[in-house]
């Protein structure tokens, strides 16, 4: 493992109930079919065991260069149920990033550039059309 | 028909920046204004106070929001699409009608109002009738929690906004629409879409979905760049979409925020299930079909979405109690915070444990350590401080109120370096569940009303 999910891609979280949904999206279109590879719904159980007591379901959006998962009985009941100070699974957007993945440099060192803001990432222009 | 509509987002739930919804009318032209008000835990405060007060159940900050607003809104043809209604949308009007009789416009304002979403009145009639508005979750009866239930709404679509802006109305103020609704009801509208026409309808819930967490889509909580977005004033998202479907996002140009592929994209996957299966009360929309194409200038296009015909039940969202809960929290000074919390936590659950008290749960946080995330850090360090979270919840609220002044007592018989108690004892709060169900959708379209006023 060369590189955290942090250095490759960036993510979104929310709540529906008791279920945690976690948006991963690429950097760029080359990282994304390793995040497809490594970033599994076993991958991401495990890495959450603290909270996730139920399975673990990924969607891919290849138009998107995205990865949707959804964690059931993650969030101690949810609502307001929930005696969780992160009910609503705000932060684990944040939390995921730590995952760690292997990448080649090349496709890593992209990414880096898209981070620093030298190229303008994915879906500028018509890619993604 | 119109080469372009644009509908702007203003409100991404109660209690979300008062000032956007003005900045977006007046920072440049917009067609429609949308306010969503409306989370899963609102309706069933909004019921409570309705209980209390006939003349409550909306989200009253709505109000003064549109009596100042008004002569803007006439004179720039500006339209609002909302759910501030609540469980009581004709009390909102009725507050507004009352308020806009002060204010001089240069015509007057006509509010419509959406009636029959609000199940509660017609429950025990529905389940008599067979309806068992079963867990969606759990497949248990709602007959289970009958005498515990405190709201129930189906969520509804834009068919009976669609008839109040044909009626001519300037301000359309829903009951439980869904957030989506209020958005792409304004583009079929303008644009004249078959209900049928479930691409389109597909596009406009894409749009919606944008919209519908205001900043949320430009640049507000973005992980991508964090640093470099100026989010003291930002620009709310703002739908210009064709009569084809396909739309682009964009914010008003001297407003902060910002709209790129990654704010876009974000935004997309907020709170998202299957991707190929996103269900509203008019068509079935498939985001996994979703194309964007950043245009720069905090422009991104959105198009090719698909769309499938809708389904034959509504969802309907119900609130009932489940209890009682209270959080206490204190804080531990280095050296050893972690460890001192941790013991503060023991000797709480051994009195706890003493008073034979019955609980359904209590959960331990030692916020600084690893209460965030979804998990927890390997090896914490010696951290400066840390706060201890503890939390009950019982269905007897004398447990909680009981459990609410163990907290104190630690602070002289309890581990050292402590601090932080200057807020007092917790405050007992209810336990709201949330009950998904659903229900077949002539039960409650039959029953839906549009009712269109002239404020004087």
């Amino acid at each position: 493992m060369n590189a955290t999910l942090r250095d490759v891609a960036f993510a979104r979280s929310g709540d529906k109930g008791d279920t945690a949904n976690i948006g991963v999206i690429a950097l760029t279109e080359a990282v994304y079919p390793y995040l497809i590879e490594q970033i599994t719904s076993d991958t991401v159980k495990q890495y959450f065991a603290a909270v996730c007591h139920g399975r673990v379901e990924r969607f891919e959006l290849p138009n998107l260069f995205a990865l949707n998962f959804l964690l059931h009985e993650s969030l101690g009941g949810g609502g307001t149920v929930s005696l969780m100070l992160d009910a609503q699974g705000k932060t684990f957007a944040a939390g995921i990033l730590g995952l760690e993945i292997d990448v080649p440099e090349s496709v890593l060192e992209e990414c880096r550039r898209v981070t620093a803001g030298e190229i303008p990432g994915r879906a500028s222009g018509a890619a993604g059309d | 028909m119109p080469e372009l509509v644009r509908v702007a987002s203003g409100q991404g739930f109660w209690g979300d920046w008062q000032e956007a919804p003005k900045l977006q009318v007046r920072h440049g032209p917009i067609d429609y204004l949308m306010l969503d008000y409306l989370a899963e835990i609102t309706m069933s405060i909004l019921q409570k106070q309705r209980q209390k007060d006939p003349s409550a159940g909306y989200a009253r900050d709505f109000v003064p929001l549109i009596l100042e607003l008004a002569p803007e809104l006439i004179d720039g043809g500006v339209r609002v699409l909302t759910n501030a209604g609540g469980v009581n949308p004709a009390a909102c009007r009725e507050a507004l009608l009352d308020g806009l009789s002060d204010v001089p416009t240069a015509r007057p304002m006509r509010i419509a109002t959406v009636h029959g979403d609000g199940l509660m009145d017609r429950l025990d009639d529905l389940l008599a009738a067979g309806h068992d508005l079963r867990n969606m979750e759990t497949g248990e009866p709602l007959s289970a929690i009958r005498d515990r239930v405190y709201s129930a709404n189906a969520y509804i679509g834009a068919e009976p906004i669609l008839e109040a802006l044909e009626g001519g109305a300037d301000i359309v103020v829903t009951g439980r629409s869904t957030d989506t609704a209020l958005t792409y009801a304004a583009l079929a509208h303008e644009f004249g879409w078959a209900k049928d026409d479930w691409n389109k309808l597909g596009a406009g819930v894409a749009a919606g979905h944008i919209n519908e967490c205001g900043a949320q889509a430009t640049g507000g909580n973005t992980l991508f760049d964090w640093r470099g977005v100026d989010l003291i004033a930002p620009g709310y998202p703002i739908i210009e979409a064709s009569a084809d479907g396909s739309f682009v996002v964009t914010k008003h140009p001297d407003l902060g925020g910002r709209v790129t592929w990654a704010t876009v994209t974000e935004q997309l996957v907020y709170e998202m299930g299957d991707p190929e299966d996103y269900i509203t009360p008019d068509c079935v929309a498939d985001f996994s079909t979703i194309r964007l194409a950043d245009l720069g200038n905090d422009r991104v296009r959105v198009h090719g979405v698909r769309g499938a015909p809708r389904t034959d039940q509504l969802k309907v969202s119900i609130a009932y109690h489940a209890g009682w809960k209270a959080t206490g929290t204190l804080v531990y000074a280095w050296p050893e915070a972690i460890d001192k919390a941790r013991r503060a936590d023991e000797i709480l659950r051994g009195r706890l444990a003493a008073l034979d008290l019955e609980f359904d749960e209590i959960r331990t946080e030692i916020v600084g350590a690893g209460a965030c995330l979804g998990r927890a850090p390997a090896a914490p360090a010696d951290l400066p401080e840390v706060e201890l979270r503890v939390g009950v919840r019982s269905p007897d609220r004398g447990a909680v109120e009981r459990f609410t002044r163990e907290i104190a007592p630690l602070i002289l018989a309890g581990p050292p370096s402590v601090t932080g108690f200057a807020g007092g004892r917790p405050r007992v709060q209810e336990v709201m569940a949330y009950w998904p169900a659903l229900i077949d959708r002539e039960v409650v379209e039959s029953e839906l009303r549009v009712d269109v006023r002239e404020a004087s």
